[in-house]
C-alpha cells in the first residue's frame, strides 16, 4: 500500500458529526459505536445517539426499516450528539432518502452502490436514481461499491456463507471513516477477536474488510482530504463510554456496595428500560438479586416485597409501565420503606413512541397515584451522570424511607458519553434507617426527628415484629387507625418528610449569567442541548442569559425562587406541551414563566434553541 | 436458621388487635389453626412474614404477632416472592380469597406456582365477594344469586386446584373450613415442603354465601361426602369406610366394598408425590366425593435453589468481587 497521508492535505478540525445509516440489519449500531469508543479512547470529547425503528427486521429496503447512530466526537467540549452531519453514510437508498436533510449542504455522502438496485430505489419511494439525477449535486458524494468489494476481500476466506460475507460490509464503511478522520482500527481489531473468539474465520473475515475499507478510502482519489481531531481538554482520571442505562445499572451496583445491602431488581421488560435488567442481571458476582416478573406490577410489588425484607430494592419500566405500577407505588409510599422506580421515558400517550424520547411523564411522576402521595423526584441529565443520580436516588430513598422517582429518557438512557470512572471510596456514605434491636417502647413508625424518617425493622429481628399495610396507620405503632385527626396528621407528615429532603439537597447553581435578562429553566434529558445552545450565545457576546438545569424536580432546590428572581424573563424548555412549567406555576407566583415546548419523540434543535432565545433577547 | 427455637404456645402468635370477623365465619377457625401450628413448626417467631392482598381473608396479618404486610388487592403472591428472594430463610405466608387470587391477582397466583419458591399460600375461597359486600366471585356458581347476579350468575367457575396443578403447581391441599385439627396438621405439612405449597379452605361466609359448602361439610353428612386422601393410603371414605374411589376407564368411579366383588385391595392408593398430575387433577375435580387432604405433594427443586447455584457459579467463574473491579475493567482509557 502506498502510505499517501502527506500528500493529502490533513485539516484539524474542532469537531465533526458523523451518521451511519442503514436497514436494521445492516449492523449500523455497532459501526457507530466502533467509532465513538475508538475516538474516546483517542482522547475526544464524545456524544452518540441510536435512532432505531421499533420493527426488530422491518422489510428490507423500506424507508421505516433505517437504523441509524449518530457520532459527536471533538476536542471541545461536546454536550449533545448534534443537530446537522458533516458525515452521511448511508448503506441504501431508504437511508439516503430519509436522513438526507440532515446532510450540512456541501458535506460528504459515502454511499454503497451495490444497494442502489432498482428494487431497492423502489423501495425508497424514489422515482429515479438520486445517484445519477443530479439531485445530489448540493453534496460531495463518494460512490463506492461495498458490497462487491467485501465480496472480493473475503473470496479466499474460507467457511464463510454468503450471509455474512454481506454482513460485514458495514466494516468496509468503519474502514473507509477511520481514515478519513485519522483514527486507528486497532481497538476494533481487538474487540473481534474478544467477539469471536470462538470463530476465528470471523475474526479474520471481519479484520480483512476493515482494513479493505481503510486502505481503500487511503488510496482513493476521490477522498481529497483527510481530518483530524484533536483530543480534547478533559479533566485528569480513569474514562470511559457509558450508555445512560449502564450508568443508571451501575449506579446502583454502587449504592448497594455502599450501604452493605443487597441489590433486589423487580422488573418487566420494556423499551427504553429494558437494558437497565440486562445489565443488573450480568452481576450475580455482586450478589445482585434480578426476578423478570409476570408483568409491571409484580415488578413493582416483587421490589416491595425486597425492600420489607432488607434489600435495597429498585424496580425499571417506562411511562406506560408507570401508569401500572401507581397503585403499588401508593402502597410504598404508604408504608414508608425504601424504594426506586426508574422511568426511562418515551413518546407517550399510551404505547406512543416506545423508540423516541419525551419528557411527557413528569406530572404522571409528581402526581400519578390515588390520594395523596407525594415521593421523591429526580432526575438524570445526562448518560454519564445518570450513575450519579441513580445513587443519589438510592441514597434519599433509604436515607428518608420514602419511594423516589428516577426520570431518565430514551435519549440520555441509549445515548453514551466518557464517564470517569468513579471509585466506590469515594462516593458520599449512604445511612440507613434499619433498627437491629429491640429497645423499651420501640414503635414501627418512630420517625427521625430531623428527616421524619421512620425506622426499618426488618423481617428476622427478633423483638420488631410488627406489621405494614395500605390502611391508613396509626402515627406511633402503624396499626390500621381510622382516627380522623391521625389520618390528616399523617397525611401531612408523609408530605413534610418529602419537603424536608430540601435539608439534603443542593442549592440550584446558575450557568453563565447570574443575572440577567433570561433565563433558561430546562430539566433532565435536554442538559446537553440547552447547555451548548445557552453556551454558543455566550461566546456571541449574549452574556446576559443565564441557564438553570434541575435535576431535583419534587421536592425543588430551596433557592430556586431566590434565582428566579434574578432575571427579567424566564423561559422553561422541556420536551412535552408543558409539565415542568406547571410545577413552577403551582410554587413561584408573580413570574410570567415563558415556554418553548417539543413534542416530536427528538431532542431540541440546536438552532431552534437559539432562534427562540434571541428573539426574546434583543 | 440455628437450631435453638424457643417454645412458644398459641398465645405468642396473637397480636393486641381485635379480631373484626363477622361472628361465625370461618376465618376465626383458620386463624386458630394457625396460631396452634406454628409454634409445632420449629421456627423463630422473628422469621415469619404473613403477606395478604385485599379482601376479608387479608386481614389476617393484622392478627399475627409476626411480621407482615397487608398490601394491594391480588398482588400478595409478588410481594411474598420479593421477600423470599431477599431472604430465604423466612418462612413466608401468603394469605389470599378466591377474588384476591383468581380475579384480580390471577396473573400473580399462576406464575407464583409455577416459579416454585418455597413459600406457602392459604386461600380461603367462599365462591363470594364478602368485603365488598356480595357480588360474585371466580369461583360461584352458574346461576348462583348475588349482589352483582340478581338473576343468577352467568360466569363458569375456575376450579382453585384445578387452575393451579394446569399452572405447575408442586403442593396442593385441600381442607374444609370446620375442621381445625386436619388443617393445623396440613399447615405444619405445607411449611415443611420445600416449594410453593397451596392450601384450599372450603370457607363458608355466614353472611353473603352461608351453606355453600354444606353438602359437604355437614357434620352429619361430612364423612359420606368427603374423602380425605393420605400419601399411600387407600382412597377409601364413608361412615362406614366402606365406599372407595377405583379407575374406570378414564374417570374415577366410586364404588363399594363387598359390592360386585370389590375389596379394598381394588381401590386405587395415593400417591401425592407423583409428578404427572393427571390423578391429582381427577381428585380435584370430583365432586363425589369431594377430595380433601393433601392431594398433590410432588417433590421439586425450588427457585432459590436455582437461583442460589447460578449465583455461585457465576461466582466462580468471576474476577469480579467489588464494583470498582467491574469499572476499571475493559475498555478505559486514562486522560493526563
Amino acid at each position: 500500500m502506498i502510505a499517501a497521508k502527506e500528500e493529502h492535505k490533513q485539516e484539524v478540525l474542532e469537531a465533526v458529526i458523523i451518521r451511519f445509516v442503514g436497514d436494521s440489519g445492516d449492523g449500523m449500531q455497532l459501526t457507530g459505536t466502533q467509532f465513538s469508543d475508538t475516538s474516546a479512547m483517542f482522547g475526544n470529547d464524545v456524544a452518540t445517539f441510536p435512532n432505531y425503528p421499533a420493527e426488530i427486521r422491518a422489510p428490507q429496503g423500506s424507508l421505516y426499516g433505517v437504523s441509524g447512530f449518530q457520532v459527536h466526537i471533538g476536542s471541545v467540549e461536546i454536550s449533545t450528539p448534534g443537530d446537522n452531519v458533516d458525515l452521511l453514510v448511508a448503506m441504501n437508498p431508504a437511508g439516503l432518502k430519509t436522513n438526507l436533510h440532515a446532510l450540512k449542504p456541501g458535506h460528504t455522502v459515502i454511499v454503497d452502490t451495490d444497494a442502489f438496485t432498482k428494487k431497492n430505489l423502489e423501495k425508497a419511494l424514489y422515482e429515479s436514481n438520486p445517484l445519477e439525477d443530479g439531485s445530489l449535486e448540493n453534496y460531495r458524494v463518494i460512490e463506492v461499491a461495498m458490497t462487491s468489494m467485501t465480496k472480493e476481500a473475503l473470496k479466499e476466506v474460507e467457511g464463510l456463507d454468503n450471509k455474512s460475507i454481506t454482513r460485514s460490509k458495514n466494516m468496509f464503511a468503519l474502514g473507509m471513516v477511520y481514515w478519513m478522520y485519522d483514527r486507528s482500527a486497532e481497538h476494533t481489531i481487538q474487540f473481534f477477536n474478544k467477539k469471536f473468539k470462538s470463530k476465528p474465520e470471523l475474526i479474520e473475515a471481519n479484520t480483512k474488510v476493515l482494513n479493505a475499507g481503510f486502505y481503500f478510502a487511503e488510496t482513493l482519489e476521490l477522498i481529497p482530504n483527510a481530518y483530524t481531531i484533536s483530543p480534547a481538554k478533559m479533566a485528569p482520571g480513569t474514562y470511559r463510554i457509558i450508555m445512560g442505562n449502564t450508568a443508571t445499572a451501575w449506579g446502583f451496583l454502587a449504592a448497594a456496595e455502599k450501604s452493605g445491602l443487597e441489590l433486589f431488581l423487580g422488573s418487566y421488560p420494556i423499551t427504553p428500560a429494558s437494558d437497565i435488567l440486562h445489565e443488573l442481571v450480568k452481576h450475580k458476582h455482586f450478589g445482585v438479586k434480578t426476578l423478570q416478573a409476570e408483568d409491571e406490577i409484580a415488578g413493582i410489588t416483587s421490589a416491595i416485597g425486597a425492600s420489607f425484607a432488607g434489600d435495597l430494592a429498585i424496580t425499571t419500566t417506562s411511562g406506560p409501565g408507570l401508569a401500572l405500577k401507581g397503585e403499588a407505588l401508593g402502597l410504598a409510599m404508604m408504608i414508608e420503606l425504601p424504594l426506586v422506580v426508574v422511568d426511562v421515558q418515551r413518546g407517550g400517550p399510551s404505547t406512543g413512541l416506545p423508540t423516541k424520547t419525551e419528557q411527557s411523564d413528569l406530572l404522571q411522576a409528581m402526581y400519578g397515584r390515588n390520594g395523596e402521595s407525594p415521593i421523591i423526584v429526580i432526575a438524570a441529565s445526562t448518560p454519564a451522570n445518570c450513575f450519579d443520580y441513580a445513587y443519589e436516588a438510592a441514597k434519599l430513598t433509604l436515607e428518608h424511607m420514602t419511594p423516589v422517582l428516577l426520570l431518565t429518557d430514551g435519549y440520555i438512557a441509549n445515548g453514551s458519553a466518557p464517564w470517569k470512572v468513579q471509585s466506590v471510596a469515594s462516593m458520599p456514605e449512604i445511612k440507613n434507617n434499619i433498627v437491629k434491636e429491640a429497645k423499651e417502647n420501640w414503635h414501627p413508625y418512630d420517625r427521625n426527628e430531623e428527616s421524619l424518617a421512620r425506622n426499618w425493622a426488618i423481617p428476622g429481628t427478633e423483638g420488631l415484629e410488627h406489621r405494614v399495610g395500605g390502611l391508613e396507620k396509626d402515627r406511633i405503632s402503624g396499626n390500621v387507625s381510622y382516627v380522623p385527626e391521625n389520618h390528616e396528621y399523617m397525611t401531612k407528615i408523609r408530605a413534610e418528610k418529602v419537603k424536608r429532603v430540601q435539608n439534603y439537597i443542593p442549592d440550584i447553581e446558575t450557568e453563565f449569567a447570574k443575572e440577567g435578562d433570561l433565563l433558561v429553566v430546562g430539566w433532565g434529558g435536554t442538559y446537553g442541548s440547552l447547555h451548548s445552545a445557552v453556551k454558543q450565545m455566550d461566546n456571541e457576546g449574549y452574556t446576559n442569559i443565564g441557564f438553570a438545569h434541575f435535576n431535583y424536580i419534587n421536592p425543588l432546590p430551596k433557592n430556586t425562587e431566590e434565582v428566579l428572581k434574578k432575571f427579567k424573563k424566564i423561559i422553561v424548555c422541556e420536551l412535552n406541551s408543558g409539565q415542568f412549567v406547571q410545577v413552577f406555576r403551582i410554587n413561584f407566583h408573580g413570574f410570567d414563566f415563558l415556554q418553548f415546548n417539543k413534542v416530536q419523540g427528538l431532542p431540541f434543535a440546536n438552532n431552534e434553541l437559539i432562534q427562540k432565545f434571541k428573539s426574546l433577547v434583543k | 436458621m440455628e437450631a435453638a427455637v424457643k417454645e412458644y404456645t398459641y398465645k405468642d402468635f396473637a397480636s393486641d388487635q381485635e379480631v373484626r370477623w363477622c361472628p361465625g365465619c370461618d376465618d376465626y377457625v383458620i386463624l386458630r389453626s394457625m396460631q396452634k401450628a406454628l409454634p409445632e413448626m420449629g421456627v423463630k417467631k422473628e422469621d415469619v412474614v404473613f403477606i395478604s392482598g385485599i379482601g376479608c381473608s387479608s386481614r389476617f396479618p393484622y392478627y399475627m404477632n409476626t411480621y407482615g404486610m397487608h398490601s394491594i388487592h391480588g398482588r400478595a403472591p409478588a410481594i411474598a416472592s420479593g421477600v423470599k428472594l431477599a431472604n430465604p430463610d423466612l418462612s413466608v405466608w401468603v394469605i389470599t380469597g378466591d377474588g384476591d387470587s383468581m380475579a384480580i391477582g390471577g396473573n400473580h397466583f399462576i406464575h407464583v406456582l409455577r416459579r416454585n419458591l418455597d413459600l406457602n399460600i392459604i386461600l380461603f375461597n367462599n365462591e363470594i365477594y364478602g368485603l365488598t359486600k356480595g357480588q360474585f366471585s371466580p369461583t360461584s356458581l352458574v346461576g348462583q344469586k348475588t349482589k352483582s347476579s340478581p338473576y343468577g350468575n352467568t360466569q363458569p367457575p375456575f376450579s382453585a386446584g384445578e387452575l393451579a396443578i394446569g399452572a405447575q403447581a408442586r403442593f396442593f391441599a385441600r381442607i374444609s373450613g370446620n375442621t381445625p385439627k386436619e388443617m393445623t396438621a396440613l399447615f405444619i405439612e405445607a411449611e415443611k415442603f420445600k416449594g410453593t405449597s397451596l392450601i384450599e379452605v372450603l370457607q363458608n361466609c355466614p353472611i353473603f354465601n352461608d351453606g355453600c359448602y354444606v353438602k359437604y361439610t355437614d357434620k352429619a353428612v361430612r364423612e359420606d361426602r368427603q374423602l380425605f386422601v393420605e400419601h399411600g393410603k387407600p382412597m377409601i371414605f364413608g361412615k362406614e369406610r366402606d365406599k372407595g374411589l377405583i379407575l374406570n376407564g378414564l374417570k374415577l368411579e366410586v364404588v363399594t366394598i363387598g359390592e360386585k366383588g370389590i375389596t379394598q385391595e381394588d381401590l386405587l392408593v395415593h400417591n401425592a408425590n407423583e409428578e404427572d398430575p393427571t390423578l391429582h387433577q381427577m381428585l380435584v375435580r370430583s365432586e363425589y366425593p369431594m377430595v380433601t387432604g393433601i392431594i398433590r405433594a410432588f417433590n421439586d427443586i425450588t427457585l432459590e435453589e436455582r437461583e442460589d447455584a447460578l449465583t455461585a457459579q457465576v461466582k466462580s467463574n468471576s474476577n469480579f468481587t467489588k464494583t470498582d473491579d467491574l469499572f476499571f475493567s475493559g475498555d478505559i482509557y486514562n486522560v493526563f
